[in-house]
């Protein structure tokens, strides 16, 4: 298509270049044979291309990342927004502190309690909401997947603000099928028991779809041949599924557990908007007590401590499920 | 509903070996119905509500269809928030957002799928480090940059963090690896520049992924809630979300009816971005596939 056109613009519209900026006059490679360009000139190229990404990366990302460190060894609070240089430097104490803090262990435990619940929920229903689209069902698929999906597109913010008044015990959707049922629901979010699990409840449902599009992309990656040749073996389906389609889906499995991990462990809207992290912290996040600690108080240096605790984690845990999930059969 | 369409179809496909499906496939199609419904009833639950009445929001046995369709909440909702300003705001961020993404993390991938330079492989590896950055580690920096910037509440504060992701860079990289050098190459014994190839040649090709990098990228920023929340505090300039959390949130909130308003909010929130999905869903789902998998 315009693959062609492109090809033949080239020559024709070449005296154009030197309008849309940064290229040299055409004559002078169209010289040089091959069109190979000079490594001076190649390298220039690829850092001026590089530039703008690696600017914002620097400015944005780089530095906040060096400066979240050093804050996390100073008493950085509100007067050193204007002063930040004027930072006491304090060591390892906010880190000293946190060790001692019992409410940053709650949220740990917390954070710990959301993942280790939410994360395989959400795999095991995805795999399984993939396994029944992909190979039960073959009318109005798209339809299916559109609905299982449509969470994921939608704004936490207004989403929780919505599942607020699905578990709400006077008037919400819940409590109205329980009461139809003859039943009364507890209230959710305002029970220490009740209020996590109903915040993981949200979060698997608001995940699904993404674990499902992953599982379905790696499914139909596996050739027909392979299922037909374990059929023929005289695999049953679920013989099928554990030792054939399951190993051969590792990869996708390990990226979806990789990333509904890293997305679990940073939770932060769901506790905020539904809980504000009652009842008596028993939704309280480590993402919801550090943004507290930095931005309701203000004890920033206090605060970038338990962002990087939390880092910390988060990279090792990674870099764990990386090993342990690898494919070892290769 | 689907589930006799599903049997009849099930018994019009051929071959024998597709017999145990006639018994299960109803089966299935009921399963993956009460599914949707599953992940359908709370978006079901917000529309109803939004157009309950007061009474109907708090009858004591719910009311499923409101008894009367009412635009109350709406009104009450935009008397009381100015909707229309937090969605222009959104928008506005949205948009520079996203034009910003489409072109910085073009020009990235473009150089690291094209362009053999010195440092190639350890850009790369940036680019692979910046996609495990939670932002969590970068807020509170963050936040005291931007206000020695002057840029809290600000268009430029909410959009210059998100300018070029590296998410972006990733996606730009893997489509235009299947552009064929051979083109490139022509292209180059003809005179034309780096820039001309990149902007009139490989841009052109990559068109899908432009629209799945489009769309992830406004969707991300329409959805953005913790920078917008930590580096707006004139409610003038908040964005939807943060609106929408900071009224939800608001122990001042006239308790009655409030459900109601809420519910128009997270409506005028929500729909837009479920129309577009449901029209481009195709893009979607391909992104995510090629993301995870390429």
């Amino acid at each position: 298509m315009s693959l062609v056109t492109g090809l033949s613009g080239g020559g024709a519209a070449a005296p154009k270049t030197r309008r849309s900026g940064g290229a040299r006059p055409p004559a002078a490679t169209a010289r040089r044979r091959g069109g190979r360009r000079p490594p001076g000139r190649r390298n220039l190229q690829g850092w001026l291309f590089s530039t703008p990404f690696l600017v914002l990366f620097g400015v944005f990302m780089l530095f906040p990342i060096v400066a979240t460190l050093w804050m996390s060894f100073t008493d950085f609070g509100v007067r050193n927004v204007r002063r930040p240089l004027e930072a006491e430097f304090v060591g390892l104490g906010n880190y000293a502190k946190l060790l001692g803090d019992e409410t940053f262990r709650t949220a740990l435990f917390n954070t710990a309690y959301f993942v280790v619940v939410g994360v395989p929920l959400t795999i095991v229903l995805g795999l399984l909401v993939a396994l029944l689209l992909n190979n039960g069902i073959d009318r109005a698929r798209t339809f299916f997947r559109v609905g299982f999906y449509a969470p994921v597109v939608t704004s936490i913010v207004a989403v929780a603000v919505v599942w607020r008044f699905v578990l709400d015990p006077s008037d919400g959707l819940v409590a109205g099928l329980a009461a139809e049922l003859g039943m009364k629901a507890p209230d959710f979010l305002g029970s220490e028991t009740w209020a996590m699990p109903s915040l993981i409840l949200m979060a698997v449902w608001r995940n699904l779809g993404t674990v499902m599009v992953l599982f379905i992309a790696g499914l139909q990656a596996i050739p027909t041949e392979v299922r037909e040749a374990a059929r023929l073996d005289g695999a049953g389906a679920w013989h099928e599924l554990r030792r054939v389609t399951v190993p051969l889906l590792r990869p996708t499995m390990l990226y979806a557990t990789v990333i509904t991990t890293i997305g679990y462990l940073n939770v932060f809207e769901e506790p905020f908007v539904m809980t504000q992290g009652g009842p008596s912290n028993a939704t309280l996040t480590v993402s919801l007590d550090m943004y507290r600690e930095g931005f309701n108080f203000f004890h920033m240096g206090y605060a970038s401590a338990m962002a990087y605790v939390l880092f910390v984690v988060i990279m090792g845990i990674t870099v764990l499920q990386l090993r342990l999930l690898k494919d070892n059969t290769r | 509903m689907s589930v006799p369409t599903a049997s009849i179809r099930t018994a019009s496909t051929p071959g024998g070996r597709r017999r145990e499906g006639r018994v299960r496939r109803p089966v299935l199609y009921a399963l993956a119905s009460l599914g949707l419904l599953v992940m359908a009833a709370p978006f079901l639950w917000m529309a109803l509500s939004a157009f309950k009445t007061r009474q109907d929001l708090t009858a004591g046995p719910p009311v499923w269809i409101p008894s009367r369709w009412t635009l109350d909440n709406f009104g009450e909702l935009l008397d009381q928030l100015d909707m229309p300003r937090y969605f222009m705001n959104s928008l506005v961020v949205a948009v520079l957002v996203t034009a910003c993404n489409l072109l910085f993390c073009s020009m990235l991938g473009y150089a690291l799928a094209k362009l053999d330079f010195a440092g190639r492989s350890q850009v790369f590896g940036i680019v692979l480090a910046a996609l495990m950055v939670p932002g969590n580690l970068l807020i509170l920096p963050l936040y005291v940059l931007m206000s020695r910037l002057g840029l809290i509440d600000t268009y430029a504060g909410l959009v210059l963090p998100f300018a070029a992701g590296a998410f972006g860079v990733f996606l730009m990289r893997q489509f235009m690896k299947s552009v064929p050098d051979e083109l490139l190459e022509a292209a180059r014994i003809d005179g034309a520049g780096e820039w001309f190839i990149f902007w009139r040649i490989v841009l052109p090709l990559v068109k899908p992924a432009l629209a799945t990098l489009t769309i992830f990228t406004f969707l991300g920023s329409w959805n953005n809630f913790v920078w917008p929340l930590v580096a707006t505090n004139d409610p003038g300039k908040y964005t939807l979300p943060v609106a929408l959390a900071t009224f939800a949130n608001d122990p001042n909130r006239t308790i009655a009816g409030g459900n109601g308003m809420l519910m128009a909010g997270s409506l005028l929130v929500v729909l837009p971005v479920l129309v577009v999905f449901v029209i481009l869903q195709r893009h979607f789902t391909q992104g995510i596939a090629t993301a995870g998998l390429k």
